[in-house]
């Protein structure tokens, strides 16, 4: 309160073309992201069974179904390593970046009510959506090791890398949802295109293949996909298979920057009409 | 010269009528649009207006500390105004200064969470309203003590009745502390005695010196809290007044003819149909239009209207409101038995319903008249709390040969009996 004492003073005015990021804006209000964060996970599993096993059960049940399917009777090569720890170290990072995709994309709709009856940066809700899904994908990520342990594996003294590759793909996800949360708010049609969108994404990304078999003058176009980067990452970081980071990666966290920084720009260029289309 | 707080210079907001009417466009609409804008150039009907001013050149300044009314029929744009000042949406035209952290309440428990409980809530809904945690934790008993919710605070408040839910949503929104604090109508809902609450927290905030703007329908509301008012009607700032003037401005407002009014076509909300109101007039007991009945006279309230094909159970009432909003009666043209059957069905065509408001009922002063058209439980087809305003005399009433204004509403003659009982020397 004190702090605000000073005669601050907001200038209200229609803006027209490029606004401005104000991420400073973002920076006063940060202590709601964590609110809204933590609202997101008190109430995602409430009025469920299983709760929180659901974060496990998504990632773990896929990896049973790819193990069977690809693993076994397809017999898609897991560069050396046993085909369900392969596809679940992939797994995890795409969970989260699918389901952060997908909340946030919905989340300026079903906040409608707050859109419409008071001021805080928007961007909030879709970034809140993403960074509830940290909180699964540690869930996840014990059942990984415990995996690990399992198969009898030692993670590779790369490992610390690891939080790198996490970040880029919250980035990509933050990127991806700010585009889409933007989007729904003017044409609905994104709740139509989501589920293609994750789909034909998950497939060309390496996740029940390793990406050593796509060929090789393919590869850059390949690597445009940040999640391409995430998952060749965590395979190298964790396993030590597939191939250790270089210019394909690179490419990945440049496509992934690029993402964020056209997200906010799009979005804080539709913001001003969302209170009046949402 | 106190300084200002906030000021506002020809603000405007307009809204494609697309806008209002499909909330959101599909992708294949807007892609069609645009092409067509392209082949066509881009102004394709410029003869029908495809949008609407809902506010336009609105200026005033609100000096720190005061307490501003605002007032204006429903559609008036005062909301527009509010969510402008608060930047939930951008104004289309002008600009406005706001001079320190300004705290907005055009709804209580916004971002409420019924799965969360009341203590989870506090929290959510101060970070919404722009508190900080600490700020929040420092508050947090007071915040409960004022909700009397102390019980209940680690249940969901989807369990909460409804009055509990919104003392704990006032309750935050009443502990934050901005400079300056934008409330729209958060009184009107809620029980008398929420309302009483929230009304003397209110007047605390405006006792201690902060800026606030306060729209509401309550006119005794707006009497008690607000020093001036603006009247906001069609999008245009009518009038900045002392309120008690402010106040009889605008209850007089929408008369085009004293002790008559006339709806005009765009005055009538397209969902009333099949019925469509006329007309509403004051008459004396010869039938004259008048705008002053003298209260030891009988008087006539006639409502005119027609119906463009037969309705079931329609009934038409009015209602009797003070200036000060106070409600003095209701009142319905099938209230009786006998013409509730007669008229189970009326036909299409015209009506007039007209009541008896007698002699020796109504106290001096302004009154204003609404009606209501509506078939119970089905639909209320047409509904104007302001319809029409007139004033009350008193002259030669019981009791003026005392000239001291008389409290309340109504001024009946009453029949007294005086007994002289025995004195007990």
């Amino acid at each position: 309160m004190q702090k605000s004492l000073d005669t601050r003073v907001t200038l209200i005015k229609p803006s027209f073309g490029w606004a401005a990021l104000n991420l400073r804006d973002l920076w006063v209000y940060r202590e709601l992201i964590l609110f809204m964060t933590w609202r997101d996970l008190k109430v995602r599993y409430k009025q469920t069974l299983l709760g929180a096993s659901w974060a496990v059960l998504q990632p773990f049940l896929t990896m049973v179904v790819f193990s069977i399917f690809f693993g076994n009777l397809a017999k898609v090569p897991s560069d050396g390593v046993p085909y369900p720890i392969f596809s679940y170290t992939a797994l995890i990072p795409w969970t989260l970046f699918s389901k952060a995709l997908h909340d946030a994309s919905h989340s300026l709709v079903s906040n409608r009510h707050m859109i419409t009856k008071i001021y805080f940066p928007r961007m909030i809700l879709p970034l809140a959506s993403v960074l509830a899904g940290v909180v699964d994908f540690l869930i996840a990520f014990v059942v990984l090791i415990a995996m690990m342990i399992f198969y009898g594996m030692a993670p590779t003294s790369n490992i610390w890398t690891l939080p790198l590759f996490l970040i880029l793909a919250l980035i990509t996800a933050a990127g991806v949802g700010l585009w889409l949360s933007a989007l729904n708010v003017l044409y609905r049609d994104i709740n139509y295109v989501l589920p293609f969108l994750t789909q034909f994404w998950m497939f060309l990304t390496p996740i029940a293949y390793p990406s050593s078999m796509v060929p090789q003058k393919f590869q850059v176009l390949y690597a445009l996909n940040p999640m391409t980067g995430v998952v060749e990452g965590f395979r190298w970081a964790l396993l030590g298979s597939g191939q250790a980071p270089g210019l394909q990666t690179l490419i990945s966290a440049l496509v992934a920057v690029i993402l964020l920084v056209t997200g906010l720009v799009y979005f804080r260029r539709t913001e001003r009409q969302f209170a009046d289309m949402v | 010269m106190t300084p200002i707080a906030i000021r506002v210079k020809n603000i405007g907001k307009e809204y494609r009528l697309g806008q209002l009417m499909n909330t959101y466009r599909t992708l294949r609409e807007s892609i069609t649009e645009r092409v067509r804008n392209n082949k066509q150039g881009i102004e394709i009907d410029s003869t029908i207006p495809n949008s609407i001013w809902a506010l336009r050149n609105v200026t005033f300044d609100v000096n720190q500390g005061q307490v501003l009314g605002v007032v204006g029929r429903n559609g008036a744009g005062k909301s527009t105004l509010l969510k402008i000042l608060s930047r939930v949406t951008e104004p289309s035209e002008g600009s406005a200064e706001i001079h320190g952290r300004i705290g907005s309440l055009l709804e209580v428990g916004t971002g409420f969470h019924p799965e969360l409980t009341g203590r989870e809530n506090i929290f959510l809904n101060g970070a919404i309203l722009g508190m900080r945690k600490t700020e929040i934790e420092s508050k947090f008993d007071e915040i409960v003590d004022f909700a009397e919710v102390e019980q209940f605070i680690d249940t969901p408040v989807k369990r909460y009745s409804s009055g509990m839910y919104l003392r704990l949503a006032f309750a935050v929104a009443a502990h934050l502390e901005p400079e300056i604090l934008i409330v729209d109508e958060v009184l009107a809902v809620g029980d008398a005695e929420f309302q009483r609450k929230c009304l003397g927290k209110m007047s605390d905030v405006a006792k201690q010196g902060r800026t606030v703007m306060f729209v509401s329908h309550n006119m005794s509301a707006i009497l008690r809290l607000t020093e001036e008012t603006l009247v906001i009607d069609h999008g245009q700032l009518l009038l900045r007044a002392p309120s008690q003037e402010a106040v009889d401005f605008y209850l007089s407002r929408g008369l085009t003819q004293e002790g008559q009014r006339r709806w005009l076509a765009d005055e009538i909300p397209a969902k009333s149909a099949p019925f469509k109101p006329v007309a509403i007039r004051l008459l004396d007991k010869k039938g004259k239009v008048i705008d002053t009945v003298r209260s030891t006279e009988e008087s006539f309230i006639e409502f005119e209207y027609s119906l463009a094909k037969a309705v079931k159970g329609l009934r038409v009432g009015i209602y009797l409101i003070t200036a000060r909003g106070e409600f003095v009666f209701t009142s319905f043209d099938t209230d009786d038995e006998e013409s509730f059957i007669a008229l189970s069905q009326r036909n299409s065509g015209n009506y007039i319903s007209r009541v008896r408001i007698p002699a020796n009922l109504l106290n001096g002063g302004r009154f204003v008249a609404g009606v209501n058209a509506s078939s119970y439980r089905i639909k209320t087809y047409f509904h104007d709390e302001q319809a029409l305003a007139f004033n009350v005399d008193v002259s030669g009433a019981p009791g003026t040969q005392w000239p001291e204004p008389r409290m309340g509403p109504i001024r009946p003659a009453l029949k007294w009996e005086i007994k002289t009982l025995d004195h007990a020397n």
